[in-house]
């Protein structure tokens, strides 16, 4: 059976690290990627079953790469969890007015992000 | 209450609300019952030692019989009702409560005041933490930190067979974000013990005022109207700014509005930049200085704007010290040190009168790119034998996302929190691990 793939969009290595090992684990297979500007183009080409997407990324914002995979008919129904170390309610509505299926803030638990991840791709 | 009642119609209020028949308040004061009768119908005049004896007998302010309760105090009072509808106080009733219970009145408006105070600081301390950009990126800095140490110790932690390797790789990343988390935290207590130094940082007056011009989306509609409008009321509001200083600044930005409306009122603007939208172009045909121009368009709504896309506006004065800051999305303004020495805001101090036009993008996460443009002037209050007094005015505007990318000159906010790793004009260390310092 082909595992199912995350793209993880974050430039933090050692939470790249992290993440990657627990996701891995659970049988995932993670590919990453660090820079928001072509983050976009990384997506479409590698097509993921779920996006981990970081708010604040080198280059581009996490809102504008979920804006842009919105209105795209290709990604537009595709599950994007956004990890930020901004939890203020404004952040989570912005997130959500743009379509985010999970907003999580940082810092998170494993199993936090273990159980989204599963729960996001059924 | 109205205001306006009359000195006999207080006196009856007082009379009836202290549960006084006429006959005794006449006899305590020697007069007939007939002629206090008089009075309180506002039918004879009173004053003197009549109105004196009148007012011992009631227990009140002679003062506030004859002109009613001050009406600071009553406006106050107002207010604070005004503040919590769900206590059902009775507004109407404001005057005769300062009047009939001055020291209770007083300890109402004296709470309220401080309430509206530690709310105003409230308010600078959220705003502070939410648009400060070094506090920002200190946050962001320390949240990751702990987020890496938190998922690698809980995965040493759990007790799985882990490889030998990734053991030694997770104690590692634990050891390096354990070092950068205390650098950030060092790093984010100096800041704030030097902004406690500055004076209670939160309540700077040029952070009051520029608070509370946000708070108006910059714009001033009064002005707007009628550019001789008075602005006492507006900046002596509740909602002003707080201190004498935050009041004193406001009147000045207030002032500079004022002729900045009168010399290019809305109306003529709206019209111009139905042909024009390029500020330069706008201020040759419009026949106004071209910093008069940037501060016209900086107080424009968004929605009133070409793509609804808001201009953001920074000054400075010759020391290159910030004086005026509208920040915008992606593009932040340090409050306190000195900003970022690319920008060409201090191009333009340098080139007096000379327009400075520079596309930039803001170095690290959420990078934007703007264009900006500054232009400098010198003006001589006192004539020409007096010292000459330098401002420059930088203009923004975000790049929209179909633009021409066009290449950009890389800026920060300030060198603390730049990510460029190796600008030639840094003047201290980025608190932040830079690609070539992180090893």
């Amino acid at each position: 059976m082909t595992a199912r793939r995350v793209l993880l969009i974050e430039d933090e290595p050692n939470i790249i690290e992290a993440i990657r090992f627990i996701l891995s684990r659970d049988g995932w297979r993670v590919d990453t990627h660090s820079d928001g500007e072509t983050a976009l183009a990384a997506i479409r080409t590698r097509a993921p079953d779920l996006v981990i997407l970081d708010v604040m990324l080198p280059n581009r914002s996490g809102y504008d790469i979920l804006h842009d995979l919105r209105r795209d008919a290709a990604t537009k129904a595709l599950p994007v969890l956004m990890l930020t170390a901004r939890g203020q309610k404004k952040d989570r509505d912005l997130a959500e007015k743009l379509g985010v299926s999970r907003f999580m803030t940082k810092p998170f638990s494993n199993s936090e992000i273990l159980s989204t991840v599963r729960e996001l791709v059924g | 209450m109205a205001r306006s009642v009359l000195a006999g119609s207080r006196i009856r209020d007082y009379r009836i609300g202290r549960g006084l028949r006429q006959a005794d308040l006449a006899k305590a004061c020697g007069i007939s019952p007939s002629y206090l009768n008089l009075i309180e119908h506002n039918r004879r005049k009173i004053g003197g030692a009549l109105l004196v004896r009148i007012a011992r007998a009631l227990g009140a302010e002679p003062a506030i019989l004859s002109e009613g309760a001050e009406s600071a105090l009553t406006m106050a009072l107002d207010a604070a009702a005004g503040a919590y509808p769900d206590t059902n106080a009775e507004r109407e009733r404001a005057e005769e409560m300062a009047g009939r219970f001055p020291g209770w009145a007083r300890l109402i408006e004296r709470q309220y005041r401080e309430a509206r105070r530690l709310e105003q600081v409230i308010e600078r301390l959220d705003d502070r933490l939410t648009h400060d950009p070094f506090l920002s990126a200190s946050m962001h800095s320390v949240l990751s930190s702990v987020t890496a140490i938190r998922s690698a110790s809980a995965i040493l932690a759990n007790g799985e067979n882990i490889e030998p390797e990734w053991q030694a790789r997770f104690h590692r990343n634990i050891y390096e974000d354990s070092q950068r988390l205390a650098d950030a935290t060092e790093g984010l207590v100096s800041y704030l013990d030097a902004g406690d130094s500055e004076g209670r940082a939160a309540t700077l007056p040029q952070e009051e005022v520029e608070i509370w011009l946000a708070a108006r989306d910059w714009r001033v509609d009064v002005l707007e109207e009628n550019p001789d409008a008075d602005v006492a009321p507006l900046i002596g509001a509740p909602d002003g700014p707080a201190t004498p200083a935050g009041r004193a600044l406001a009147v000045r930005a207030l002032t500079r509005y004022a002729d900045d409306a009168r010399a290019l009122p809305a109306a003529r603007l709206s019209e111009a930049m139905e042909r024009i939208t390029e500020p330069s172009r706008l201020a040759s045909a419009l026949g106004v200085p071209l910093a008069t121009v940037y501060r016209r368009l900086a107080a424009l709504p968004a929605v009133l704007c070409p793509d609804g896309t808001p201009w953001g506006l920074v000054a400075c004065d010759g020391s290159g010290t910030l004086i005026f800051r509208k920040p915008l999305p992606g593009f932040d303004v340090p409050r306190y040190g000195a900003a970022c020495p690319l920008w060409p805001l201090f191009r333009a101090l340098q080139r007096p009168m000379a327009l400075i036009r520079e596309r930039v993008a803001v170095s690290g996460r959420n990078e934007g790119v703007f264009d900006a443009e500054a232009i400098s002037d010198i003006a001589y209050p006192v004539g020409f034998d007096g010292p000459a007094v330098v401002e420059a005015w930088m203009l923004l505007r975000a790049r929209l996302p179909g633009d021409d990318a066009g290449p950009a000159l890389k800026v920060g906010a300030s060198c603390r929190i730049c990510a460029v790793p190796d600008c030639p004009a840094r003047r201290e260390p980025s608190v932040f691990a830079l690609p070539d310092e992180a090893g």
